[in-house]
């Protein structure tokens, strides 16, 4: 059982507050996209360049707008950003294993997935393959995603934020109840 | 030094994920399909305790207002924000959750991950063609705050002071989160599967 929701919001309230008051509000997205720039730029060296000491720039438009920030990023990945997004691996791995860790059948199956499409891991990876294409496609089309518009956007109370915040839930809530009927 | 608090913060912020049932996909879905809302009234009182503190904190001289970081409003944040929501709710995850379950050790969380990079490398290539749209264009000033913060970089929609403004939707989120009901949708109490 998760924590209950008074504990478990005070908790995650202090934790955007730390954030904010030692560094910067959360955001994740944008790391997808760096470590796809980190691979990519093996893969052909020639996709990052740096012009001048600390100035970087890139051949792809996405990579080089704001002054070759994502770039710059790419090109250094021992920065607060990147490895905020290691660490929350690190933390959410130790948590579950605190507290007796995951059970197999959950972990090859989510039980809303069982009670509504059976034993059918092949189908579910395959939703869960599409649906990680078109969140974080989304995610960078709109320049954040959960934690860093809806979460950190809308506590500054960003314009922003709220507008994605509406979209998320607009299509959010229909596929939801469309795709599973049945609870659990 | 920020290296330090990257490990100590995302590590908190893992672990939190984690506790409140965010990783776990039944419970995203629970509240995406609004029979149960116990994870929405987490995360409405989270974004109100955090707005609160911030903001109180900056009107204290506490929190350094340059700390804030606005997005740009523009029409793609509302069509990108679509897209996350259908596939939030088709995969139960979200980019930060995603990478949290995966390392929780569900199996399908990889498989979103993979998707995840293969899309954010498709929005690398095709974003030329969203920026000669104009849906990428600023909507009302673009950086903005609802109310106008004391310091800060952003503009305000409104004149009134942004620091009040942010702890009185602050205390509104903490309000709803209180009188947010159980569920929604569907009959009898709200579900909880063992798991």
């Amino acid at each position: 059982m998760p924590l209950n929701w008074k504990t478990g919001g005070v908790l995650l309230g202090f934790v955007f507050f730390l954030a904010v008051l030692l560094v910067k509000p959360i955001g994740v997205s944008t790391q997808f996209v760096i470590l796809d720039a980190i691979v990519a730029d093996v893969a052909n060296p020639e996709l990052i360049t740096e012009p001048e000491a600390g100035t970087y720039t890139s051949t792809n438009a996405y990579l080089a707008k704001s002054n070759g920030k994502y770039a710059k990023n790419a090109a250094n990945p021992l920065n607060y950003s990147f490895v905020f997004v290691i660490a929350m691996m690190i933390g959410a791995f130790m948590s579950a294993k605190l507290r007796g860790g995951i059970g197999a059948d959950e972990r090859k199956l989510p039980a809303i997935w069982y009670a509504n499409y059976g034993d059918t891991p092949v189908a579910r990876y395959s939703v869960a393959f599409v649906g990680g294409f078109i969140v974080l496609y989304g995610a960078r089309l709109a320049g954040g995603c959960t934690s860093g518009h809806m979460m950190s956007g809308m506590m500054q109370t960003s314009l922003s934020g709220y507008l994605f915040a509406a979209g998320a839930f607009a299509a959010a809530v229909p596929v939801a109840l469309l795709m599973y009927k049945k609870e659990a | 030094m920020t290296i330090v608090l990257a490990l100590v913060i995302g590590a908190a912020f893992g672990a939190t994920l984690d506790r409140i049932g965010a990783t776990n996909p039944n419970w995203i879905i629970r509240m995406l399909s609004l029979r149960n809302l116990h994870l929405m009234k987490t995360i409405l009182l989270a974004i109100g305790t955090g707005s609160i503190l911030m903001f109180g904190g900056q009107m204290l001289g506490l929190v350094d207002v340059l700390h804030m970081s606005v997005k740009t409003a523009y029409v793609g944040v509302f069509i990108g924000g679509l897209m996350l929501g259908g596939g939030w709710a088709a995969s139960g995850y979200c980019p930060g959750t995603g990478v949290c379950a995966a390392a929780s050790g569900r199996k399908d969380a990889w498989f979103f991950i993979g998707g995840g990079l293969l899309g954010a490398a498709a929005y690398m290539v095709t974003y030329p063609s969203w920026k000669a749209s104009g849906l990428l264009d600023k909507l009302a000033g673009g950086k903005v705050t609802l109310g106008s913060v004391p310091g800060a970089k952003y503009d305000g929609l409104m004149a009134m002071s942004g620091d009040l403004l942010g702890i009185i939707l602050g205390i509104v989120f903490v309000l709803v989160a209180i009188v947010l009901p159980e569920r929604m949708v569907g009959d009898g109490p709200a579900p909880v599967a063992a798991e």
